[in-house]
């Protein structure tokens, strides 16, 4: 579980539970390296819904930690890959031919619920057949105001984009529709006077 | 004149009988001009003159919300009610001037969906008629599953099968044709909307339905418009206009209040949209919650009063009014 407390002042980002068996014909997970814990955790009390589930995982820097554990869930269907990209055509294709009644449950870090909460949403998935449970990093998905590119896993303030180079200050200013924090020139003003990084979202 | 339903006066233009049960007025505006365009699923209220009484009803508008030379409605008979059905039913009729509420909107599409999926009983297809005009327009992806009693009674069936033979299921209760509703919920594609009007009964048995099958709540949508049910007579107390009202078997607080002449907010007059909510200063009795508004805590607590369905049965109750 995460034993993190997300500041309230952050009123625009997602609030993050605690999975809870819902009625379903079909159960879609979604997970990176912490979140696997997310999926044992629920599973251990309602083992019944992984005849009906599919995992999707992703362990980064977990690597082996929890695969050998998912795989004993004997669930309907796990996916092990090494990235989001690597995944996302099966995510995609999950999505597209999901009916009503689906469950999805999204785990790890926010970057991974974000992202996916995003591409489940674009298939027509409603907000409140979405689950969340934040585990592990505290690295944030940021988006460049100025160049549009999304840097992944960002856990200094403030940071390079990895897109145009620019120097980006860190906003508490989340994006649902896009599934991003924001992240605006800290040296507008006066160029090449950037800050030190520093690290806040390990 | 009261907050919120600003009204405009009309003219019957057309009355065609459909059926034994069903009926269709049309309007015009009185003064030649043309009505606010609305969103499938509006409705507007009545205004219903018959002798000393002024009933006002919902009824779901069913002409083409972008046609706004008149409006229509369609209207059952029910001879079991207080009257308002069998007044326009018997007295109404073409060249009579009525007046008409502003169009509100309390079951509407959801444009976000990927599909929507429209299930209708009886004179439930009323607000359908009007969202599948608009949704042809955008071509909209629907399906309609419409449950009549018989042939005969089967409001617009016709219409609906000739304008939209690959959307629209009939099913005929006289020939054991059911809805099948598992089997129709469980194959709809992620991003689908449920929407259901007609008998009480119905609107349970598909909320009820969608929820087991794990549709979340935002993707399910109802209306259910509650005649305000007669009772016994009883008075109240409106505090603030420093009045007693009677309120008659047949009539409802709200029109009490009305006949009063003080000025109560209202919408729906079903119990369904919240408008009208009251606060109760005393009451000594029991208030008759007939709304599906309030929540259960609410109604234990006693405070609060929908004066366009609930009643009351005892001493004295004292309104916020």
């Amino acid at each position: 579980m995460s034993n993190f407390e997300f500041p309230s002042s952050i009123v625009s980002r997602p609030v993050y539970g605690t999975f809870e068996a819902r009625p379903g014909h079909s159960h879609l997970f979604i997970a990176d390296a912490e979140g696997a814990a997310a999926i044992l955790d629920f599973a251990g009390s309602n083992q019944s819904v992984m005849a009906t589930s599919h995992i999707i995982y992703i362990p980064k820097d977990c690597g082996d930690k929890y695969v050998k554990q998912l795989e004993a869930l004997n669930a309907s269907q796990l996916y092990v890959g090494p990235t989001y990209p690597a995944a996302m055509s099966r995510i995609n294709h999950v999505l597209a031919n999901a009916h009503m009644g689906i469950q999805i449950y999204l785990s790890g870090t926010e970057g991974l619920m974000s992202e996916t909460r995003t591409a489940a949403m674009a298939a027509g998935a409603s907000l409140d057949s979405i689950q969340l449970e934040h585990r592990g990093s505290l690295s944030r998905r940021m988006q460049c105001v100025h160049c549009k590119g999304i840097t992944e896993d960002v856990i200094t303030d403030p940071y390079v984009c990895s897109h145009c180079g620019l120097n980006l200050f860190v906003r508490d200013h989340y994006s649902e529709r896009l599934g991003v924090f924001q992240g605006v020139r800290v040296d507008a003003e006066d160029h090449g006077n950037v800050p030190d990084a520093v690290e806040l979202y390990k | 004149m009261s907050a919120g339903a600003e009204k405009i006066a009309v003219t019957v233009s057309e009355k065609v009988v459909l059926n034994d049960l069903v009926t269709r007025f049309q309007f015009k505006r009185t003064d030649g001009g043309s009505f606010p365009a609305f969103s499938g699923g509006a409705h507007t209220v009545i205004e219903m003159k018959d002798g000393d009484m002024t009933r006002l009803n919902p009824y779901s508008l069913m002409s083409n919300p972008l046609t706004p030379e008149f409006y229509e409605v369609s209207i059952r008979r029910d001879s079991e009610g207080r009257g308002g059905s069998m007044f326009m039913h018997d007295q109404v009729n073409v060249g009579d001037e009525m007046v008409l509420s502003y169009p509100v909107n309390l079951f509407s599409l959801d444009l976000r969906a990927r599909k929507q999926l429209l299930i209708a009983g009886g004179i439930g297809i009323t607000p359908f008629i009007a969202q599948i005009k608009q949704m042809s327009l955008m071509s909209g992806n629907f399906e309609l599953h419409y449950s009549v009693r018989t042939k005969s009674l089967g409001s617009y069936v016709d219409d609906l099968t000739d304008q939209h033979p690959n959307n629209v299921h009939i099913y005929y209760d006289d020939q054991d044709q059911q809805i099948e509703l598992e089997h129709l919920l469980s194959g709809q594609p992620l991003g689908t909307h449920v929407y259901v009007c007609g008998p009480k009964g119905m609107i349970n048995w598909v909320r009820s339905t969608a929820e087991s099958l794990g549709w979340p709540e935002s993707s399910i949508h109802f209306e259910e418009f509650l005649a305000p049910q007669s009772g016994k007579p009883f008075s109240a107390t409106l505090a603030k206009s420093n009045v007693t009202v009677d309120v008659g078997e047949h009539e409802s607080l709200l029109e009490a209040i009305e006949r009063a002449g003080v000025d109560a907010p209202y919408l729906c007059r079903g119990g369904a949209c919240g408008q009208c909510e009251t606060r109760v200063i005393e009451h000594d009795g029991d208030i008759k919650h007939h709304d599906h508004w309030l929540e259960d805590e609410e109604r234990a607590c006693g405070d609060k009063i929908m004066p366009c369905v609930s009643r009351f049965e005892g001493k004295t109750l004292v309104l916020d009014r």
